[in-house]
């Protein structure tokens, strides 16, 4: 038999291992371009007293993780636990409500609990456009020097926490 | 067996894909504010009807701004109109956008070493399909045009008056 024959099946098997490839890819995992870029800047008051300001500025001097949230967002209910426990081995959490309603988020807070050192309220959602921010939870790590070194895109499951998450924080704690 | 096969493969990989329901939440909240955008400069309104058509809606990943209705893209929308009215140019309200969301929120993707592929490997894939079409073309017409009288030689065509007497008898 001549190897032509074999041609079209090469091809076949190329293509169709592109396409397998391509149902592993997420489409909805957009890589962001923050990466390695500082903080975007915000000065905002926060869910828990909206006489206290939280701004962006606190997020340098150490490495810390940075969390779009919001009470309507059901995803965010399902990271919470991870976040407690996160928040539990001293990690400091900050946290951006998004487009949230304030006495929502507050019931949020108290109902299920709050890992979060202070939660800006961004009601307009502006400062989530000046992280990136497409789909609620997105968390980001920050490191000492306040520049943006990971983004994760939806909730944080326990594999993401020991995987990912844990790693790039001890990485980051030892630059 | 291989159609029995064929249905376990695809069922385990139905069923391993439908554990990853729990994602990133689509950002769809109605927003309370939809006072319409208004422009009365002209050349801003075009400006940003355009700017809203080639944006990209990053929820609903195949829709641009103007035809989205999600919350992110209402929010989007009123913030092109608010740099337009600013009075800056596409270009910036484009680097704006691409800044915070990355090159995803162009619908036409831009020019550069990563895109290369992308922009080029449709012309290298015409190209070398008109080659091969331009080689087989000629291979064929030098068949075609073969000098068939010569091929025969002398012993042959001897062979061939015996076979033909043969069959005539």
């Amino acid at each position: 038999m001549k190897m032509v024959y074999f041609i079209p099946m090469g091809i076949f098997i190329a293509l169709s291992a592109l396409l397998l490839f391509g149902l592993s890819n997420d489409p909805r995992r957009v890589p962001s371009p923050l990466i390695n870029k500082p903080v975007p800047t915000f000065s905002l008051s926060t869910v828990e007293d909206q006489n206290k300001i939280f701004s962006s500025k606190e997020l340098t001097g150490q490495v810390a993780l940075v969390n779009i949230w919001a009470s309507w967002c059901r995803s965010c209910r399902a990271e919470h636990a991870i976040l407690e426990r996160l928040a539990g081995k001293g990690i400091p959490i900050y946290g951006i409500n998004y487009k949230d309603n304030l006495a929502d988020a507050k019931n949020w807070l108290q109902r299920y609990g709050n890992p979060y050192r202070k939660s800006a309220y961004d009601v307009q959602g502006k400062i989530g456009i000046e992280w990136g921010a497409y789909g609620t939870p997105e968390t980001f790590i920050i490191d000492t020097q306040g520049i943006i070194r990971y983004k994760h895109i939806g909730p944080i499951s326990k594999e993401d926490m020991d995987n990912i998450i844990l790693p790039v924080i001890a990485r980051l704690r030892t630059l | 067996m291989i159609s029995r096969w064929l249905k376990y493969l695809l069922m385990s990989y139905l069923l391993y894909y439908s554990t990853y329901t729990i994602t990133a939440e689509p950002i769809t909240q109605v927003v309370e504010d939809n006072a319409p955008i208004i422009f009365t400069d002209q050349k801003q309104e075009k400006r940003y009807l355009e700017l809203a058509e080639e944006l990209r809606c990053l929820v609903c990943q195949n829709q641009n701004l103007i035809d989205s209705n999600s919350g992110l893209a209402h929010d989007l929308r009123q913030e092109v109109a608010r740099l337009v009215k600013q009075g800056q140019d596409k270009k910036a309200v484009k680097d704006f956008m691409v800044a915070r969301y990355g090159d995803f929120i162009l619908y036409q993707p831009p020019l550069k070493p990563v895109t290369y592929l992308l922009w080029v490997g449709p012309f290298v894939l015409m190209i070398i399909a008109l080659l091969l079409l331009v080689w087989n073309i000629k291979k064929r017409s030098k068949e075609n045009n073969r000098d068939t009288t010569a091929i025969l030689s002398e012993a042959d065509k001897q062979h061939l008056n015996i076979l033909l007497k043969a069959k005539n008898k």
